[in-house]
């Protein structure tokens, strides 16, 4: 998988000038040092389109090192395009050795979910995010979302949650679910499904989250409180799916719908394909698909 | 009008001026508001009226002069003074402003429910049973049928949705409302409708409100209290009754001989 | 016998500057008193200043010079210098007032209308409603109008809305300007009864009445105001 040594020479080490990582890695640790809060930085144009991840890319290549072992997941998977070509990017701007496995793994870039495998302490997290503001959708201001934040002024959002339940009796936000961090910021985990948001609180491993066209960083430091918005009488609750997956028979994880055919075939897998390999690999199996010999990827 | 002689003021405004460059917006108000007192600050467009009402309400600084407030706790508070957090504090809890425009003081994209639920929720209400119940005695008392909690106001007349607007000030039981033309663009019939409803609430509730008005009926129905103002100055100022049936300011007597009669 | 009101060298006028800044003077040296129980009735042609003085009682005008001392709640206050709270205190309390022509509110019941004064000393709602019914039943107001607002009602009736809504409460001092004017002779004779009941009650009253019979009927003395009158205190 690794790219060609000698394209490196054109790039600076992963791709940013010292001078912008210093920059970047300035505004990380003004994030980690203020968990929640999103912190503006002097995102650059990166070779790729905004809403490809750019700034989860910046903040990679600002606190990637040589010895670093890169895993990059998009909505769980490591093989759809988008994990795939910001692996390649890294190989060929920083010559890095990449993984699909989630415990190998130093630096995981992420779209859109957290790996089924729990993280451990001195791995770092880096979300893709494309709207960090959660006030966002009901007040258009930044002046005065800003505002908000520092004033703590939250009840904004909780009449979003209203909204969601006098619509459809429940609380029907699924992805983007504003958590509360260390009980002070409200925060947006970037659009993971909520099934994700238990997995934030407490984690032992580094979240960093960067918004490359909004030019935002913020961070969740390890072993810090994640808390779940909610009503006291309609409270948090994770997805419950009906079935285990169907290929490797896992329980209590995120699964994703496959249509198989055009007669009203469907599977519900593993969203991360890589937990599920593992399990299949290590024997089990689901309703339709047996466990697999030797190693995958 | 539930006032006792005895009682202590509200507010104290002493001195209030506000100039915008070489131009005067209003220029050394002092008036003090006792509660459950209603007062009316009349005057054409460009008077200083609104600028006086912006002020007072710490949505504009002024430029000199003091606004004291008694805090529910008994405590004076210079507002000018007060960090931003307990200003906004303030106007979400013990104080309202009611626009002329409803959708200036509404969230034109959430349901009525929400919108008076939502100073409820600011003051850490988490029970949605609970808040969608005030909600919803809410809207009775201000007309608006239950079934439609769930609306969006953009689906409202302009009464309603100005009635909706009390409704959202008024769920924290403020004590003080500062209100800017709140009949301004309503029809005829829905004004008549929407100040009884007013002055039924600001009765009950013992509210003391100071409300800047064109409409002299308006002051009339609602105001114990009348300040008359013209290019930024109080010309006149006392009793509703007094300034309209023996108005002594020449500006004062031209506003009342313009009102048409019908 | 007590004197809630006293009335001393007050005098009144209105300058019009729209026309000119012109000085009308209306009445001068006004001095009169008013005693607990008997019924005081201003007197004098039509342009006189009889209505003139019984706005300055109620707060209505501002004096020019002079005092206006009431006895509200043992305390005796100048209404001339008093602050529009006070003002609004002594109406709640001590002085009562019909005039003569109802501000009518819009979508109040006339029961509503009457009972008001009531419900603001603090009396219980149902109770200010009830004696409500009494006073609109007496003054013969069909019971059908009750419920609606008096807008529409006619001048007699809305008369009885604001006697019965003037009389309603125990007020010590009561000013009546015209309040039979355009009754017929049976309410009339309602209305005088209503303020023989207030006089014995130990209610000042001071009235205003064109109708030769009510006056005579409930008159104990007669105010003239053309004693007051500017031109003739200056010659």
């Amino acid at each position: 998988m690794n790219a060609p040594v000698e394209s490196i020479a054109t790039y600076n080490f992963a791709y940013l000038d010292e001078q912008t990582k210093r920059m970047i890695r300035r505004a990380i640790l003004k994030a980690i040092a203020i968990p929640g809060y999103q912190v503006p930085f002097a995102s650059r144009e990166m070779p790729m389109p905004y809403g490809w991840g750019t700034g989860g890319v910046q903040v990679t290549a600002s606190i990637i090192g040589p010895d670093d072992v890169l895993k990059v997941i998009d909505q769980g998977a490591d093989d759809t395009t988008n994990a795939v070509s910001i692996r390649a990017f890294f190989q060929k701007v920083a010559n890095v050795a990449v993984t699909t496995q989630t415990p190998k793994a130093t630096i995981i870039q992420t779209r859109h979910r957290i790996p089924e495998h729990p993280l451990a302490e001195g791995q770092t997290l880096v979300y893709q995010v494309p709207i960090p503001e959660p006030l966002r959708f009901l007040e258009p201001r930044e002046t005065e979302t800003r505002l908000m934040h520092a004033l703590e002024e939250y009840g904004l959002m909780h009449v979003k949650l209203y909204e969601d339940i006098a619509t459809n009796g429940h609380i029907a936000t699924t992805y983007a679910y504003p958590v509360k961090v260390k009980g002070r910021y409200v925060m947006d985990p970037s659009p993971t499904p909520k099934f994700d948001n238990p997995k934030m609180h407490m984690s032992p491993a580094l979240q960093l989250f960067g918004a490359g066209r909004e030019k935002r960083i913020y961070a969740v430091p390890p072993y810090t409180d994640v808390i779940s918005l909610d009503f006291e009488d309609h409270p948090f609750e994770v997805q419950a799916f009906d079935k285990p997956c169907a290929l490797c028979g896992a329980e209590n994880v995120y699964l994703d719908e496959v249509v198989l055919d055009d007669r009203g075939g469907r599977m519900f897998v593993c969203s991360d394909t890589d937990f599920c390999e593992r399990r299949r690999e290590a024997g089990h199996g689901g309703e339709m698909g047996a466990p697999v010999e030797g190693e995958i990827g | 009008m539930s006032i006792t002689e005895d009682d202590i003021p509200l507010l104290r405004v002493s001195s209030l001026s506000k100039s915008y460059g070489a131009r005067v917006g209003c220029q050394d108000v002092s008036f003090e508001l006792w509660p459950g007192e209603v007062l009316a600050v009349v005057g054409e467009s460009g008077s200083g009226k609104t600028t006086l009402l912006n002020c007072l309400s710490t949505r504009l600084m002024p430029t000199s002069g003091t606004v004291s407030y008694r805090m529910r706790d008994g405590d004076w508070r210079d507002l000018y003074r007060m960090s931003e957090a307990e200003r906004r504090f303030l106007m979400r809890t013990d104080w309202g402003f009611v626009h002329q425009n409803p959708a200036d003081g509404l969230r034109m994209t959430v349901s009525a429910g929400a919108n008076v639920g939502e100073r409820l929720m600011a003051v850490g209400d988490r029970h949605y049973g609970r808040i969608r119940e005030t909600a919803t005695d809410w809207l009775g008392r201000v007309e608006i049928a239950e079934d439609r909690v769930d609306d969006e106001p953009r689906a409202f007349s302009g009464g309603m949705r100005q009635r909706l607007q009390i409704a959202r000030n008024l769920v924290t039981a403020p004590r003080l409302v500062f209100m800017d033309e709140p009949t301004g663009g309503l029809d005829v019939s829905v004004q008549a409708r929407l100040l009884d409803l007013l002055r039924g609430l600001v009765t009950d509730l013992g509210l003391a409100a100071i409300v800047v008005t064109h409409d002299l009926a308006v002051a009339r129905l609602l105001s114990h209290r009348i300040m008359v103002m013209k290019e930024g100055h109080v010309v006149e100022a006392g009793l509703t009754d007094r300034v309209l049936d023996d108005p002594h300011a020449p500006y004062t007597q031209l506003l009342v001989s313009s009102i048409l009669q019908v | 016998m007590p004197t809630p009101l006293v009335v001393s060298d007050v005098a009144k006028s209105f300058t019009m500057h729209l026309q000119g800044g012109i000085a009308l003077p209306v009445v001068k040296d006004v001095s009169f008193a008013l005693k607990a129980g008997e019924c005081a009735v201003l007197g004098g042609p039509s342009g006189a200043g009889k209505s003139s003085v019984l706005k300055m009682l109620y707060g209505n005008y501002a004096v020019d010079t002079g005092q206006i001392i009431v006895d509200h709640k043992g305390e005796l206050i100048d209404m001339a210098g008093a602050s529009p709270r006070t003002i609004l205190a002594i109406r709640r309390d001590t002085i009562g007032y019909v005039s003569q022509f109802l501000r009518t509110v819009p979508r109040v019941s006339a029961l509503d209308v009457v009972a008001e004064p009531l419900v603001a000393l603090g009396r219980n709602r149902d109770d200010a409603r009830d004696k409500a019914r009494t006073l609109l039943s007496r003054l013969n107001l069909p019971e059908r109008l009750w419920s609606l607002p008096p807008a529409t009602f006619s001048g007699g009736e809305q008369q009885r809305v604001n006697i019965a809504r003037g009389f309603i409460t125990g007020h010590p001092v009561l000013l009546l300007d015209e309040p039979t004017a355009s009754l017929d002779a049976k309410n009339r004779a309602v209305v005088v009864d209503m303020i023989a009941q207030k006089k014995a009650a130990g209610v000042a009253l001071l009235g205003i009445f064109h109708d030769q019979d009510v006056r005579d009927v409930v008159a104990d003395r007669m105010i003239d105001v053309t004693r007051f009158a500017p031109e003739r205190a200056a010659a």
